[in-house]
């Protein structure tokens, strides 16, 4: 039982921090002291899309990835979660070979990145530019196109994505989302088995996040694996059948969506702001808790049903406050983030 | 985005490469129809040098110590033409690349470094046909008599090929060593210098002697002397010129593939 609300705060980061260390650790214990010791035997067997085991990546003296370990399945979609800084770019682009980890494994389709092996069976979606500014659209796609030995039709590609009338626009005149949509077009058109897509919705309308999404949901039909970071927690949310939250270069939390946010429900409801949570909590059943965050929005956990209902509804009454917009939700993806990661600016 | 049904497209994975020759073919191709395309590449490339061979042999404004003009201009501009192309061009264009992730991105590609190579060496020596078609035209019709003899052209080729590597050595190492915009402006500044003092079209006996060693040293009068000396005199092999354009070859090719940095 939380008295105050840092008490309540740290309580919350504390046993989410803990659930999500018991939920990467059950994923993962048998395979990561499995595969530790058997990576060649994994090359020969159907080997993960991704499998990275405590990889370690400095930049001076700054240690970006701090012993990191994930797996990305194949013909599932993955996504990476996390703040800023976290270490999300870093560890994708050691998984496309274009930096070196400082220690560690790293296993793209059974090999060590940056083979050449690798390069036809890889698609990459940089998180900004990799086009000459004057290609033009249609060209650039079908540069990249002539790569690859069966490529997709790159007309019925752009079509797709919106970019049929911008087919003959110079790269630096597309919005910043058409330039998004034809990288995302040039990362699938070689017909690869691993794509890996660097915040790829980041500055897209509505309509053409949407394509985007559907676009993914694609690929992982059609048995392509999907790694991707992202800020959007509904878009892992969405997505994603293995999200993996990342936080200061270590894995904080990683399984499915649903098991991430887990089965509780909470209740929430906006009312003054102040209200004295003391009394509420004393007349709450033992391991319930309740916070105000931000100010006039109210969250109270706990065995949510018609009992804590009408406990909160008496304590409204007694407090002399109408609760508006009142909800009994699961909880987010985005609870769980700001839980594991904290509520600071970076 | 309304179309976004309207075409199935089948993801199902079916990886390979595409043969390394239509790899280098697609990417040379695109690399020349990008500068073919940029007005200030066009300008380096064709557009200075055809002014320079016109303006120089009609106006009388430089002594080149007796002899038609046009034939002491028309080797220095196609010698100016090669590293305009090669050095000047080579190096911007490259930098830029390097700046907005291309080259990055290109490295996720089949296209292998040896191949991305291969195909800019490919798409400079395409470049440098166009501008010796149109140079030596214009120097024709301007009354350019050259010795025409297989030998003669044979030996300029080996001149031109052996120039093409020390200035694309030289554009290289500056690309992928300086910031984009740096090397935008140094690459612009050596021309000039280059220009100036390589004989192109300013006769290094016009100089002052203590100078002139250092300066037959400079790539571009290695260039502009031996095509000189090829064309105009049906000379034998200017045995120094190639020694001079070898040794900058070898010197800033290793240069460059020591240092360049892809990001």
């Amino acid at each position: 039982m939380c008295t105050s609300l840092s008490d309540f705060h740290s309580w919350v980061i504390e046993s989410a921090k803990r659930a999500g260390r018991r939920l990467s650790i059950s994923g993962h214990a048998g395979l990561r002291h499995g595969a530790a010791g058997a990576v060649p035997t994994l090359v020969a067997m159907e080997s993960p899309a991704v499998e990275l085991i405590d990889l370690v990546k400095r930049y001076g003296g700054t240690t970006a990835i701090d012993g990191l370990s994930l797996r990305a399945e194949r013909g599932a979609v993955t996504a990476v979660l996390g703040p800023n800084g976290a270490g999300k770019t870093s560890t994708v682009e050691i998984c496309e070979g274009f930096r070196t980890a400082d220690a560690g494994t790293v296993r793209v389709l059974g090999l060590p990145p940056g083979r050449s092996a690798l390069r036809p069976r890889v698609g990459v979606m940089l998180q900004a530019g990799g086009v000459p500014p004057a290609a033009r659209c249609a060209e650039w796609l079908r540069l990249v196109s002539r790569l690859y030995a069966r490529p997709l039709d790159c007309a019925a590609l752009l079509s797709r994505l919106g970019l049929t009338e911008h087919a003959r626009t110079p790269y630096r005149r597309l919005s910043g989302g058409q330039q998004q949509r034809l990288s995302l077009a040039a990362a699938v058109v070689g017909r690869p088995e691993l794509v890996f897509l660097d915040e790829p919705t980041a500055g897209l309308d509505p309509q053409a996040r949407h394509a985007c999404w559907e676009l993914v949901g694609e690929l992982r039909s059609a048995g392509v694996a999907v790694v991707l970071t992202t800020h959007h927690m509904d878009e892992a949310e969405r997505l994603a059948d293995h999200v993996v939250i990342i936080d200061r270069g270590r894995v904080v939390a990683e399984g499915s969506p649903a098991s991430l946010t887990g089965a509780e429900r909470q209740l929430r409801f906006r009312a003054r702001p102040g209200l004295g949570l003391d009394e509420l909590l004393n007349a709450l059943p033992d391991g319930s808790a309740a916070k105000e965050s931000p100010a006039g929005h109210y969250i109270i956990e706990g065995q949510v049903g018609p009992e804590l209902l009408a406990t909160v509804t008496a304590w409204c009454a007694a407090e002399g406050v109408t609760a508006d917009d009142l909800r009994i939700e699961r909880r987010t993806l985005e609870d769980v983030f700001l839980e594991l990661t904290g509520r600071e600016l970076r | 985005m309304t179309d976004s049904r309207a075409t199935a497209l089948d993801f199902t994975p079916a990886p390979a490469a595409a043969p390394f020759g239509r790899m280098v073919l697609a990417q040379a191709g695109a690399e020349v129809r990008a500068t073919l395309r940029n007005g200030e590449q066009l300008l380096l490339t064709l557009i200075i040098p055809v002014l320079l061979l016109v303006g120089f042999s009609l106006a009388p404004l430089i002594d080149i110590g007796g002899g038609s003009r046009i034939d002491f201009l028309a080797p220095g501009v196609l010698a100016l033409a090669i590293m305009s192309t090669a050095f000047t061009g080579q190096a911007i264009a490259t930098g830029f690349e390097r700046r907005y992730g291309v080259l990055k991105r290109l490295g996720a590609t089949p296209l292998s470094r040896a191949g991305l190579l291969l195909a800019k060496t490919a798409a400079v020596v395409a470049v440098e046909c166009v501008q010796v078609a149109v140079i030596v035209a214009v120097a024709l019709a301007l009354g350019w008599r050259p010795a025409g003899s297989p030998l003669a052209v044979l030996q300029a080729l080996l001149l031109v090929l052996l120039g093409t590597a020390a200035f694309s050595g030289l554009g290289l190492l500056m690309a992928g060593t300086l910031r984009a915009e740096a090397t935008l402006a140094a690459a612009n500044l050596v021309y000039l210098v280059l220009l100036g003092a390589g004989g192109v079209v300013f006769p290094l006996s016009k100089f002052p002697a203590g100078m002139r060693p250092a300066l037959e040293l400079l790539p571009i009068s290695a260039l502009t002397g031996g095509l000189r000396s090829v064309l105009t005199g049906g000379a034998a092999l200017p045995l120094g010129a190639l020694a001079v354009l070898a040794a900058w070859a070898v010197l800033s090719l290793g240069l460059a593939a020591r240092t360049f940095r892809w990001e």
